[in-house]
C-alpha cells in the first residue's frame, strides 16, 4: 500500500485545528497547574496548619491516580451535582487537577534546596517573610526547579491525548476519528506524531534555553 | 579602653540548650559603642551561637539581650527592626548567588529600610570605592573571588548604616592573601570607630585592631580583658594553652 499523500493534504486544516485546540488546552491547564502547584508547595514549605494536611492529602491523590479515571469523575460526576460545564472546561480542570500536584513537588524541591545559609542571610539584613520569598526563596527555587517544571508541562501537554475520551477533538480523537471512517491508519498516525513532535521539540527547547539564562545566575556562590 | 562611652549591647546570663547539650551556659557581656571586641576560644565553644543570638538567627532560653537599651525578641524590639541596626557578616559571604553586586548591596537599604534607590546607589557606590570594588558592581558573585565576596558581603552590611557589626570568623574559608585584603577593610572600619564584635582566630589581627579580648570556652566567657594586656599575660591556663597553639619553637 502506498502512501496516500492526498488523504494527508486533505486532512491537513483538520489536524492543524486539532492541535490548536490541544495548544490551547494544555496552556490553561499548565498555567494553571503552576499557579496551583506553586501555592500548594508554599503552603508545605512554611507548614501552614490544617491546610498543609489538605495540599498533602491533594497532592497524593492527584499524582497517584490516572488522568483517565480523574476526568471520568469530573465529566460524569459534576454534572450529578447540578453543576453544568462544558468538555472544554471539564479537561481544563482535569489537566490542572492532575498537574497542580506534580508542579507542587516540583517546585517544592527547587524551595528546599535554598539552603540555611542563604535564609540566615536574608533574615541578617531585616528582610521579613514576604520579602524573604519574594527576594531570596523564590528567585532560587526557581531557578532549581525549571527542569522538573519543563519536563511536567511536557507531561501535560502529552497527557491532553487522553481528553479524547471526554468527546474533545483534539489530536488524538481526530486521529481514532479518522481511522474508523478510512482505514488510513499510517497516514493518520504519521500526522499523528509529526504534529505531537512540532508542539513538543520547541517547549523542549525553550525550556533548555530558560534553564540555561536562570543557571547563569545561579552557579557558584 | 573606651569604657566610658554608651552601653550599646548588654548580654545577661544567656543561656543555650541545643539538643539537651548546652551550648552557652550563662554569658554576660556589655559592648560600649566605638568599641572593639574580638572573641576568640576552642572550636565549638559557643562563639558563633553567641552572635547569632545577638540578632535572633538563634533563639536562646535564659537570660536577656539589650540593644539600645532595649530588650531584643519576644515582646521587645522587633527582630527585623533590631536587625537593620545589627549588621552580620558571615564566614561563607552568602551572598545573594542570583543577583549582581549592586543588587546583593541595595536589597536591604531599599526593600526593607524604604529608602530611595537613588540614595543607596550613590552610598553603596561610595562603599564599594572604600573596599576598591567599585568596577564590580554589576557581576554576579560567582564571578568574584573569596576575599572579593567577603568584601561585598561587609559592604552589603554596611549600607544598612548599622551600629554594630558582628562578624563570624569572616576570613576562615580564605586564602591567605585574600585574608589580608578583608582584614585591612575591618580594620579601616575599627579605625572610623564603628563598634564591632568579631569571632576569629587572626591573632595578629586581633592584636592590631581589638580594643578588648574576650575568651570563651564550654559556653561561657572565661577571661575578658585589655587586648594588649590578654596577649601578653593570660590570666587562666586555658587561654594560655590556647594561645601558645598558634606559636611555634
Amino acid at each position: 500500500m502506498a502512501f496516500n499523500w492526498d488523504f494527508i493534504i486533505k486532512f491537513l486544516p483538520n489536524y492543524g485545528m486539532a492541535t490548536l485546540l490541544t495548544i490551547r488546552l494544555a496552556a490553561f491547564g499548565i498555567l494553571l497547574s503552576v499557579l496551583l502547584g506553586v501555592s500548594c508547595s508554599l503552603v508545605l514549605y512554611f507548614r501552614v496548619r490544617v491546610v498543609g494536611a489538605i495540599v498533602r492529602g491533594y497532592i497524593e491523590l492527584s499524582r497517584n491516580t490516572p488522568l483517565l479515571i480523574q476526568l471520568f469523575f469530573l465529566y460524569y460526576g459534576i454534572p450529578k451535582l447540578g453543576i453544568l460545564i462544558s468538555s472544554h472546561a471539564c479537561a481544563i480542570i482535569g489537566l490542572t487537577f492532575l498537574g497542580g500536584g506534580y508542579m507542587a513537588e516540583a517546585f517544592r524541591s527547587g524551595l528546599e534546596s535554598v539552603s540555611k545559609a542563604q535564609l540566615e542571610s536574608g533574615l541578617s539584613i531585616g528582610l521579613n517573610s514576604f520579602q524573604m520569598t519574594r527576594f531570596v526563596i523564590f528567585p532560587q527555587a526557581l531557578s532549581v526547579a525549571v527542569p522538573a517544571l519543563g519536563a511536567n508541562c511536557i507531561f501535560l501537554i502529552k497527557e491532553t491525548s487522553v481528553m479524547s475520551i471526554i468527546a474533545i477533538q483534539d489530536l488524538m480523537s481526530l486521529t481514532k476519528e479518522l481511522i474508523g471512517m478510512y482505514y488510513n491508519t499510517v497516514e493518520t498516525l504519521t500526522i499523528l506524531v509529526i504534529c505531537y513532535l512540532l508542539l513538543l521539540l520547541p517547549v523542549s527547547f525553550l525550556f533548555l534555553f530558560i534553564e540555561r539564562r536562570l543557571r547563569y545566575a545561579e552557579f557558584g556562590l | 579602653m573606651k569604657i566610658q562611652t554608651e552601653r550599646i549591647l548588654e548580654i545577661e546570663g544567656l543561656k543555650k540548650v541545643y539538643d539537651g547539650k548546652p551550648v552557652l551556659n550563662g554569658v554576660d557581656l556589655t559592648i560600649h559603642r566605638g568599641e572593639v571586641a574580638v572573641v576568640i576560644g576552642p572550636s565549638g565553644c559557643g562563639k558563633t551561637t553567641l552572635l547569632k543570638c545577638i540578632n535572633g538567627l538563634e533563639t536562646h532560653q535564659e537570660g536577656v539581650v539589650r540593644f539600645g537599651g532595649k530588650i531584643l525578641g519576644d515582646g521587645g524590639l522587633k527582630w527585623t527592626l533590631a536587625r537593620q541596626k545589627i549588621g552580620m557578616v558571615f564566614q561563607s559571604y552568602d551572598l545573594f548567588p542570583h543577583m549582581t553586586v549592586m543588587d546583593n548591596v541595595m536589597l536591604g537599604p531599599v526593600q526593607v529600610q524604604k529608602r530611595p534607590a537613588a540614595e543607596v546607589r550613590e552610598q553603596a557606590l561610595e562603599l564599594l570605592e572604600r573596599v576598591g570594588l567599585s568596577d564590580r558592581q554589576k557581576d554576579f558573585p560567582r564571578q568574584l573571588s573569596g576575599g572579593q565576596k567577603q568584601r561585598i558581603a561587609i559592604v552589603r552590611a554596611l549600607c544598612m548604616n548599622p551600629e554594630l557589626m558582628l562578624f563570624d570568623e569572616v576570613t576562615a574559608s580564605l586564602d591567605p592573601e585574600m585574608v589580608r585584603e578583608v582584614l585591612d577593610v575591618m580594620l579601616g572600619l575599627a579605625r572610623q570607630g564603628m563598634t564591632m564584635l568579631i569571632v576569629t582566630h587572626e591573632m595578629e589581627f586581633a592584636k592590631a585592631a581589638a580594643d578588648r579580648v574576650i575568651f570563651m570556652d564550654e559556653g561561657v566567657i572565661t577571661e575578658e580583658s585589655e587586648a594588649r594586656e590578654f596577649f601578653k599575660s593570660p590570666r587562666t591556663e586555658r587561654a594560655k594553652r590556647f594561645l601558645n597553639t598558634f606559636y611555634f619553637d
